[in-house]
């Protein structure tokens, strides 16, 4: 049996790269003191099973914890309330031994049952957690999720510090899975006491609790003087103040009211910020997990054609869609951001070629071009990119239509496939986890091209798919084969150009002069937008 | 909330004499100035422009990806993709004209055929109708055109439509009062009594008597509908891009609107504006077409 | 007077039971699907099917409709689908921000047109009257969304006179009120300034007048209160106008209102609620006219009570 233990930080050494031991604290960083961010959108629930909305990914991240987590501010895995774990040879069988003395926010200790019962809350289904489907292989999830179950008969609980998790495939990612919020441990006497409203008076057991919450207005999250991690966190107290406008927030943080801007730099205010150099010396910039693209409906004449789906690649003018947007982003050639495990480096992908893109079209049959539509979610500033690419397409001689509709209703017509186009940006994807699987099954698999699924352009091949599964069948996420080979399933989605990929969007925050901690806690790639447990205020 | 009891029942007027009684008021002669400058605008815009609405021009960008400010190439600058903002609002204004138009026409026409119907006929089906356009009052308006808007994806006749739906009911109020107290006339009741038919009084007696209740509400309703198609483009659930609109030129640049604020107030006044002017107009053809209210200005 | 205001509850109870129904019918048919907003991207077919039966959606439209009705009843209404809170702890949380914002915009429309329209009266025809009648046309005709955007530009923004949006002191209310009160304002100046000139042709004002009372005297003791009454009737009507208005000015304010909390609902189809706002909006203005129509005749005693 192989052994992967991470119990000693001697073996840790051994196992993983320097990076992931144990994060060094920031040896500057001082207690105390209270912080204001901001959101433009309220927060819908803080309920680590359902809560999968931009502004609350990050305070679920303070309030809860998993059995796995990440060396802040990188995607490298750390172990969070297990301190260690065993895979079994077949990668099947996790063993996850749970640190001691850890307790909720209610005082009590956290114990294997409270995994137990965590992981069967996720993936029953009157829990309805969007989350559910990330568990799918462990064993005994099909018939929980049937009804047949009401227990995840893969999650045995050894004893009150051993949980041993089965699963009835090797899933390479299960390891990312357990890092997720949906795998946060809840206790249990408190979601019951709480009912449907857990996610409003949340207890877990993070750097964090909620002090408050004004519906609509503000939160406000006081230390965990018992948090298990020594010395996190830094900060007394952070106020969140919702339905604030993105300028607004800028405007107020430019006053000294505000801390970081949760939603980032506004476009409207980009320019201004960068000139002054005493502000611009207070962004951070960052990478994201993210890429915007255009479906390509494959099930929608003339998309059907391959030259044609390539057309479009063509004539798609990425570096001015980057303009409208500031040039807060690089262009894309491929599903996978760069820093993504598995990014093929030096894949050129579909060059700017509105000539070429002419000739593909002609070769379709179809030199005087056609029409079609493009739906696009309605806020700024995805219709201006709509237009933007309306425009290159008319240089080819397609004509497009924009329909621009609220999320829900594009939603519904890219499940349904009757969207020919649509422009991802709003809804686009931004990865759950560091792992390139994250970005193929429910987007470009056949698992989501089903009617309702998410995989737009409705692409469905079976052979990639088996690729895909093949590669998902590996023990070690990071194994070099697993990735070669998920970096060939994208060159050959690429080859069938569903999509077109246009751009991944860089990260630009700001912070208050007060505000220390490493840049890269600003930008965090999975605490986003920013790693709350570890930042702190100079003054 | 326009005070509808004032228009009162008179013999109609020959409209030049209308037309001329309008043109001695110096406020309703300042609307019709506008409202002939916009419809110029609109009808003359190709010759007038130098770059197509929806055209991004590379040059209208900075580097940065910045609007141009107005002045110059661009006679009041770019918007956020470059394209000529004085093209856009000159094509923007077909769009609010044939809005105004054609939502305002429905909605009138739905308005006056309920409230006819529902004066003339009285009875089970009146009473239903003016039930029906009592429960229409009680929707918040705006929220029932963003549901609308939402259900039949937006186009620029599904706009005009969704507006008719909101806005016929003050309309069919107005008429339905008037109706009903034409009908309890004596010269009706004595028509009545001579036998003529239902038809031929509606036609004949009654519908005449209205011309001049339409015209007033036809041409405020434009003012209301103008501002209505605004709001909804401004939420993003109107006129859908490119084509250009007042409202969802402001929608599309509003965040900008310290950094650039002519993209948000060059369209704001031309709104304003328009909406002045068939107020003004209307409010001076109420004052002409109804003696009971004349010298009292 | 009790058979009256009987007849005219059941009406308004009528009424809301039409709004209920068409909205929900609406809903019904919009071209959206709210289990896959709550289902998530990665959910499975299995998940999607399990939310829907959860939550009734699989179940025919009168039957869904009379589990709302029997929920509404009962004072029940529903659960937000992606908030899972009661739709009723939302609208209540907000509902004050919102009725607050209303109540200045009352408060701004009424000061400034009932002042405007006096003074228009008193100076009947002459330029400072034309001038304020068509400053009241202004005021009609100006968009919401124009109206908000210009006052933050000049008041927050440039001269730094209130803070740029938000919502807690009495300096985050005056620019929402005011854009908000400014459309009626027009109205009232001008519905004031005709009461205002009937009131002066009476014969009372006359007597006083001949009586040798002061101007001011005339003015406010007996000319103003009757003048005023007609015009305060219509502020329940209002109720209905601004109702629509809170969901543009809110959104420009970032007013935590129940107008940003319908938006968000229709963007995401959170149908609870979506039905929750409707029916409580149509509440207030069902409300509202209810008071217009029972107030008016104490006011004016020629209008009678059918």
């Amino acid at each position: 049996m192989k052994r992967l233990l991470l119990s000693s930080a001697l073996v840790m050494a051994v196992a993983l790269p320097v990076a992931a031991q144990d994060y060094t604290p920031d040896p500057n960083a001082t207690q105390g003191g209270t912080i204001t961010i901001t959101y433009k959108d309220d927060v819908a629930t803080l309920d680590p099973a359902i809560g999968y909305d931009w502004q609350n990914w990050s305070m679920i991240k303070s309030l809860f914890d998993g059995l796995m987590d990440y060396v802040p501010g990188t995607t490298e895995l750390r172990p969070g309330l297990a301190e260690s774990y065993e895979v079994s040879e077949d990668g099947t069988v996790f063993t996850f031994t749970l640190r001691q003395g850890v307790t909720f926010h209610n005082g009590r200790e956290m114990t294997a049952e409270d995994v137990k019962y965590s992981l069967d809350r996720v993936t029953l289904p009157e829990t309805q957690s969007p989350g559910a489907g990330f568990f799918a292989s462990i064993q005994g999830f099909d018939e929980i999720s049937s009804g047949e179950a009401d227990t995840l008969s893969g999650v045995e609980v050894v004893d009150p510090q051993t949980v041993r998790i089965t699963l009835s495939r090797p899933d390479a990612t299960f390891l990312h899975v357990m890092a997720l919020n949906f795998a946060s441990v809840v206790p249990q006497e408190a979601v019951e006491e709480a009912g449907a409203d857990f996610g409003k008076s949340p207890v877990g057991t993070g750097a964090f609790k909620l002090a408050d919450w004004v519906i609509g207005q503000r939160l406000v999250f006081e230390k965990n003087e018992d948090y298990w991690r020594d010395g996190v966190p830094y900060l007394d107290a952070i106020t969140f103040e919702v339905g604030q406008e993105p300028v607004v927030a800028l405007l107020r943080l430019q006053q000294g009211e505000v801390d970081v801007p949760g939603d980032g730099i506004p476009p409207a205010k980009f320019q201004e910020v960068m000139a002054d150099p005493d502000q611009a010396a207070r962004v951070v910039e960052g990478g994201q997990l993210h890429t915007g693209y255009i479906t390509l409906n494959v099930g929608i004449e003339p998309f059907n054609q391959l030259a044609v789906r390539e057309a479009v690649n063509m004539a798609i003018n990425k570096d001015r869609i980057i303009q409208v947007i500031n040039g807060r982003a690089v262009p894309a050639n491929q599903p996978l951001p760069p820093s993504m495990p598995g990014y093929t480096e030096g894949y050129d992908g579909f060059a700017y070629d509105p000539e070429g893109a002419k000739a593909k079209l002609a070769e379709a049959g179809l030199a005087d071009g056609f029409t079609t539509e493009l739906y696009v979610m309605n806020t700024d500033p995805n219709p201006r990119i709509a237009q933007a690419i309306q425009q290159d397409l008319r240089a080819i001689g397609v004509e497009v239509e924009i329909r621009s509709l609220a999320q829900a209703n594009v939603i519904e017509a890219g499940g349904a496939g009757e969207a020919p186009m649509i422009w991802s940006g709003g809804m686009a994807w931004i990865a759950d986890f560091p792992d390139p699987s994250n970005f193929y099954g429910p987007i470009l698999g056949c698992a989501g091209a089903g009617d309702g699924g998410w995989n737009w352009s409705k692409f469905c091949d079976e052979g990639i798919d088996a690729m895909a599964t093949k590669a998902d069948s590996f023990t070690d996420p990071a194994a070099p084969e697993r990735l070669e080979l998920w970096s060939e399933v994208y060159q050959r989605v690429m080859a069938e150009a569903p999509w077109v990929p246009v751009f991944h969007e860089q990260r630009y925050t700001m912070k208050s002069a007060r505000m220390g901690g490493d840049d890269s806690l600003y930008v965090d790639p999975v605490s986003i937008p920013v790693n709350y447990d570890y930042v702190y205020v100079t003054e | 909330m326009v005070d509808t009891a004032h228009v009162q029942l008179q013999p109609p007027i020959a409209p030049a004499s209308v037309l001329r009684r309008l043109m001695r008021r110096k406020l309703a002669l300042f609307g019709l100035a506008i409202i002939a400058v916009v419809v110029g605008a609109a009808i003359f815009a190709p010759w007038i422009v130098r770059y197509a609405p929806n055209e991004q021009l590379f040059e209208g960008l900075t580097l940065e990806g910045a609007p141009m400010p107005p002045g110059g190439e661009f006679l009041m600058g770019t918007d956020l993709l470059g394209r000529d903002l004085f093209s856009r609002m000159l094509y923007g204004a077909r769009t609010s004209l044939i809005i105004g138009i054609v939502a305002n026409g429905a909605a009138l026409t739905i308005g006056t055929l309920v409230g006819i119907t529902a004066g003339f006929l009285r009875g089970w089906v009146g009473a239903i109708l003016m039930r029906f356009t009592d429960l229409m009052m009680a929707f918040p308006a705006l929220l029932l055109a963003i549901c609308l808007a939402a259900i039949f994806r937006p186009s620029l006749w599904i706009v005009a439509m969704v507006i008719a739906l909101v806005n016929w009911v003050q309309t069919a109020r107005v008429i339905y009062t008037e109706t009903t107290s034409l009908a309890e006339r004596e010269f009706i009741a004595a028509e009545r009594t001579l036998g003529a038919s239902g038809a031929r009084i509606l036609l004949r007696h009654i519908l005449p008597h209205l011309v001049p209740t339409l015209i007033v509400w036809g041409t405020l309703g434009i003012s209301v509908t103008v501002l209505l198609e605004a709001t909804l483009s401004f939420l993003g659930v109107g006129v859908q891009p490119p084509t250009p609109s007042w409202g969802n030129i402001i929608f599309e640049n509003q965040t900008y609107f310290q950094a650039a604020p002519w993209l948000v107030f060059i369209p704001g006044a031309a709104i304003l504006l328009l909406a002045l002017a068939f107020n003004l107009v209307g409010d001076a053809l109420r004052d002409v077409l109804d003696p009971t209210q004349r010298g009292r200005d | 007077m009790a058979g009256y205001l009987f007849r005219r509850l059941l009406q308004a109870a009528l009424i809301l039971l039409g709004v209920s129904f068409i909205t929900f019918v609406l809903l019904y048919v919009l071209p959206a699907d709210p289990v896959r907003q709550i289902a998530g991207r990665s959910a499975t077919q299995q998940t999607v099917e399990n939310i829907r039966q959860q939550l009734g959606l699989d179940q025919p439209l009168l039957v869904q409709y009379g589990r709302f009705l029997a929920g509404l009843v009962q004072g029940d209404l529903g659960r937000s689908y992606l908030q899972r809170t009661e739709v009723s702890t939302l609208i209540a949380s907000r509902l004050p921000a919102s009725l607050l914002l209303m109540a200045g915009g009352i408060l701004c429309e009424l000061l400034i047109g009932l002042t405007l329209g006096v003074i228009a009266a008193l100076y009947r025809g002459r330029p400072l009257d034309q001038g304020l009648m068509v400053t009241s046309f202004v005021a009609v005709s100006a968009p919401q969304f124009v109206v908000g955007l210009l006052l933050l530009y000049v008041f927050a923004v440039q001269l730094g006179w209130f803070p740029i949006g938000g919502y807690g002191t009495l300096a985050h209310l005056v620019l929402p009120a005011v854009t908000l009160g400014i459309m009626g304002s027009g109205w009232y100046s001008r519905m004031m300034r005709s009461s205002m000139i009937e009131v002066l042709r009476q014969d009372y004002i006359r007597t006083a007048r001949a009586k040798g009372l002061t101007r001011g005297r005339i003015l406010f003791r007996h000319a103003l209160p009757n003048a005023i009454l007609p015009v305060i009737a219509m502020i329940g009507i209002d109720i209905g106008i601004f109702m629509g208005g809170i969901v543009v000015v809110e959104s420009v304010f970032g007013w935590p209102g129940i107008g940003q909390l319908a938006w968000q609902a229709i963007q995401r189809v959170d149908i609870p609620v979506i039905m929750g706002v409707t029916m409580v909006s149509a509440g207030f203005i069902v409300l509202g006219n209810l008071l217009a129509d029972i107030v008016t005749p104490f006011i004016d005693p020629r209008i009678k009570m059918r």
